[in-house]
């Protein structure tokens, strides 16, 4: 197998440690050991700003209680769904603009991992921000904080699991989902980690509160050790199996390396994991350090989620929206709508982003977006989680979202950066040079393929046009 | 003697006038790959948002009934009469007709064990047939897609009239087609770009291994390419005669009625109307939306009637949910959980009334419970109707019932 370029190796790494890097960026790396280039996107800018994403205060919101009105009910939900869409897009920019690709990277593969719902937007916010803060720390850190996160409490029902009537709901999906995956637990260990979760539980402004009263202080056997455990004391025993170490690194490696899975190379990295009491930046540094991560058979080979392929457009060329909910109408079509995962299982990914329709948007986006096409799709009916008792009217909602389409795409696009990094690219070498910085795989773009569809009026407008063309591929949904 | 193989047959008889000139031995010939008339056409119409059923069918002899619902429950004078116990919803007149001419079916009581209440779950676990405890990654047709088109050259078996595909026609190797508009369709996917990059896999080479990401890429793209331009042709080829509605839902079966009076190879049509999450002010809105469901599905069916093809088609609602028995403050309904399915079509076995209405005194926590499971509807229309392997299907064995 021939060897893979140093450049196109520096691009996977870019795509997939974060959304992609600018031809200087690439070629900065290219000159630098492989080592120190992944200690500096491991650590991110040397001043790093960790600055929290908040698009509500808890005094922006009136507290919910039963008192009130259903007006006034119907008013709040409204505030927390502009919220939800706020918070979206204020992620979405983050990952677009952050110098520290590779945490919003992480913290989008764990967003589909604590896959949760809840229509309030204090609570997703806040979960957000555990998420973004831990995203390379420790996973037991992660794991705790998340498990008592008002958010996901909330969405597992533990606010309904106590002493006397155990809901089990969150005890399963901690251990299905979380750690351990099937088939390494029985239903008696669900059963008795429920009721050591029980008691688990968070106040209105949503901090974690442990009721005590609410708490089965019995004798409790999960996994074969037995003792009188709290809800700290089962995280702990998941943690101590070796299995958890497994289940996250066969997601982390379907994620970060490919579909298919090389039991080898896994275990290698399920060992790392677990030995370094689950540090999650050190099982990234050794995966992108480790040779078989750059090999020929590896690159190319991942189809993007909605949210990379967006962010990764909006990298390769910045564009300020006239309405930035947009955004939301394209995570819609394609299938990934932050903060709205299908099921507790998160996004399912790899061949499921595709079919007929959602290859067409994809590869119709760059001249929907670039060239200000009209933007004529309709989303499926909206009608997100609004659990019982609340009253949306989700008629409303559509007719208000079916408006919004068969709209424009106004921006500013801002072209500066990419017409600079080929500004010394010879003009018969320019198509070549765009679609080899833009694309991982390549399977039928030539540059006389391209020629046909660039405006050669200009050596910008051949540059914009190339580049609109080459983003409209279908090699260009893989990294 | 010329064979025509199948490829070579649908790039012929995808025009109206090769397809008619076709001699009738040939045509027989085909019958098990393509779909001559007599192919037996399954319309799934999904009312999202949870449809009420308690006021879709009536129990309008029931005091519980009337006593859970002071202001919504519909009069028996106002209800259509079906029989001394049940009624339909006044908007639906042109079902009342099919009714009584035997070509409705009502199953009461359809649901799933261990319900969920939510909107997304719920649909979910319709679309995907799994057991509420499970998430499945594919859907009920998209299943049929993988038994039935092994080696189909375009994914047309399944067609959902929509801008986006639901879950329900996701397989795992074969996925469905969704468009609203058989032209809009054609003009995305005729791109002269994309037919250029296809270069040699569009001149009848299509891809067969797509084990590398960037090739099942260039298949989709190529069986879109290739699908559109032949759903296009076939959508040209009739044109209906009735009135539709110019509602969506009736623009949408429309276009399911003149490409089901074409010789397209497609069992299965997928379409949703709806926000049925009526939980303010429900009279009005489900009125407004029941009477646009009657409106096209009467239309259609008059089409079929028309053409002599009633007996070959199936329609089938249902909803991811019903709704509470009571109802709440504010006029409406709050989710539920069983609910009932309508069956429409010239070809039922069984017609009328399937099973007993609703129980209102054995309730659990004040919704109904279910009698018959939704995969038994499922595995019934896939065997009896579109002589599909349901447990394959399924991944599981369920009742068969004797509607089909």
């Amino acid at each position: 197998m021939p060897a893979v370029p140093e450049k196109l190796q520096m691009q996977h790494l870019a795509w997939r440690a974060g959304f992609g890097a600018s031809p200087a960026i690439i070629e900065d790396w290219t000159h630098k050991k492989r080592r120190q280039v992944i200690s500096k996107i491991l650590a991110g800018p040397e001043k790093d700003v960790q600055t929290p994403l908040k698009v509500r205060d808890v005094s922006d919101l009136p507290d919910r209680n039963k008192m009130m009105s259903p007006e006034e009910k119907r008013e709040l939900n409204k505030m927390n769904r502009q919220g939800v869409k706020d918070l979206n897009l204020q992620w979405m920019n983050e990952m677009v603009q952050s110098e520290h690709p590779l945490r919003e990277k992480m913290a989008l593969f764990w967003h589909g991992h604590f896959a949760c719902r809840t229509q309030n937007v204090l609570f997703n916010q806040q979960l957000l921000q555990v998420i973004r803060e831990n995203a390379l720390g420790n996973f037991g850190e992660l794991l705790t904080a998340v498990s008592k996160s008002p958010a996901m409490l909330q969405f597992l029902n533990n606010q309904q699991n106590v002493k006397a009537h155990p809901n089990e709901n969150f005890a399963r999906e901690v251990m299905e989902l979380f750690t351990m995956g099937r088939g390494h637990y029985s239903e008696t260990d669900i059963k008795e980690a429920a009721r050591s979760f029980t008691g688990w539980a968070y106040e209105g402004d949503g901090s974690f509160v442990f009721r005590e009263k609410r708490h089965d202080n019995g004798q409790k056997t999960v996994l074969g050790k037995s003792g009188n455990f709290n809800g700290d004391d089962v995280l702990k025993i998941l943690l101590e199996q070796k299995e958890t170490a497994r289940y996250i690194t066969t997601k982390i490696y379907r994620f970060f390396v490919s579909e298919n899975l090389n039991e080898a190379n896994v275990n290698k990295l399920a060992d790392k994991f677990y030995s370094s009491g689950y540090d999650i930046g050190a099982l990234m540094q050794y995966l992108f350090n480790a040779d078989w991560f750059y090999d020929a058979s590896l690159i190319g080979t991942r189809i993007k989620s909605p949210v990379e392929l967006l962010v990764g457009l909006r990298r390769a060329v910045p564009v300020e929206f006239e309405r930035e909910e947009v955004m939301l109408s394209f995570q819609q079509v394609l299938g990934q709508v932050l903060f709205y995962p299908p099921n507790v299982a998160g996004w399912p990914g790899g061949r499921n982003w595709i079919d007929s329709s959602s290859l067409m948007y994809r590869m119709q986006l760059p001249k929907m977006i670039l060239y200000e096409k009209e933007f004529n799709i309709t989303p499926k009916e909206i009608t997100p989680e609004m659990g019982m008792g609340s009253y949306k009217v989700t008629m409303e909602l559509n007719e208000s979202v079916k408006k919004q389409y068969a709209k424009k795409i106004k921006g500013v696009i801002n072209w500066n950066a990419l017409l600079k990094d080929y500004e010394k690219v010879p003009r018969e070498k320019l198509a070549d040079a765009i679609a080899g910085s833009l694309l991982q795989a390549n399977k039928n773009v030539s540059k006389q393929v391209l020629e046909n569809y660039a405006d050669a009026s200009s050596r910008e407008n051949y540059i914009k046009t190339v580049a609109i063309a080459v983003m409209s591929t279908p090699e260009y949904q893989l990294c | 003697m010329l064979i025509l193989n199948r490829r070579s047959f649908l790039q012929v008889g995808s025009l109206a006038s090769a397809s008619m000139m076709m001699p009738k031995f040939l045509k027989a010939f085909e019958k098990d790959n393509l779909a001559p008339p007599g192919n037996k056409v399954l319309v799934v119409v999904q009312l999202s948002g949870g449809n009420d059923g308690l006021n879709t069918v009536i129990p309008y002899r029931n005091d519980i009934y009337y006593r859970s619902r002071p202001t919504l429950g519909i009069q028996r004078e106002q209800a259509l009469s079906l029989t001394d116990e049940i009624g339909i919803h006044p908007a639906l007149q042109g079902l009342k007709g099919l009714y009584d001419e035997g070509s409705l079916a009502i199953m009461n009581n359809v649901g799933y064990p261990n319900p969920d209440r939510s909107h997304f779950r719920s649909m979910d676990i319709w679309q995907s047939a799994s057991a509420s405890s499970e998430n499945w990654t594919d859907g009920w047709i998209g299943r049929f897609l993988d038994a039935q088109c092994k080696g189909c050259d375009k994914p047309v078996q399944a067609l959902e009239i929509d801008d986006t595909l639901s879950l329900a026609m996701k397989g795992d190797l074969q996925k469905g087609l969704a468009f609203k508009d058989p032209d809009k369709l054609q003009a995305a996917a005729n791109d002269r770009m994309f037919k250029e990059l296809l270069g040699k896999e569009n001149s009848g080479h299509p891809i067969e291994d797509d084990h590398a990401p960037v090739d099942y890429l260039y298949k989709t793209m190529g069986a879109t390419m290739s699908s559109a331009g032949y759903i296009k042709n076939q959508f040209k080829a009739y044109k209906t005669k009735e009135l539709f509605p110019a509602t969506d839902l009736g623009k949408n079966m429309q276009t399911i009625a003149r490409l089901i009076m074409s010789d397209i190879s497609t069992k299965v049509y997928y379409v949703s109307h709806g926000a049925f999450d009526t939980h303010v002010n429900q009279l009005a809105s489900q009125q407004t939306q029941l009477k646009r469901l009657d409106e096209a599905i009467t239309a259609l069916t008059r089409e079929l009637k028309n053409n002599n093809r009633f007996q070959d088609v199936v329609i089938v609602t249902f909803s991811e949910f019903g709704r509470r028995v009571a109802q709440n403050a504010s006029g409406g309904t709050d989710h539920g959980t069983a609910n009932n399915m309508f069956l429409i079509g010239g070809g039922l076995k069984k017609q009328g009334l399937l099973n007993d209405g609703p129980d209102l005194v054995n309730l659990d926590e004040g919704d109904l419970q279910h009698t018959v499971d939704f995969k038994s509807v499922y595995a019934t229309l896939l065997k009896n109707w579109l002589g599909a392997d349901d447990a394959a299907i399924l991944k599981k064995q369920y009742e068969h019932l004797s509607f089909v």
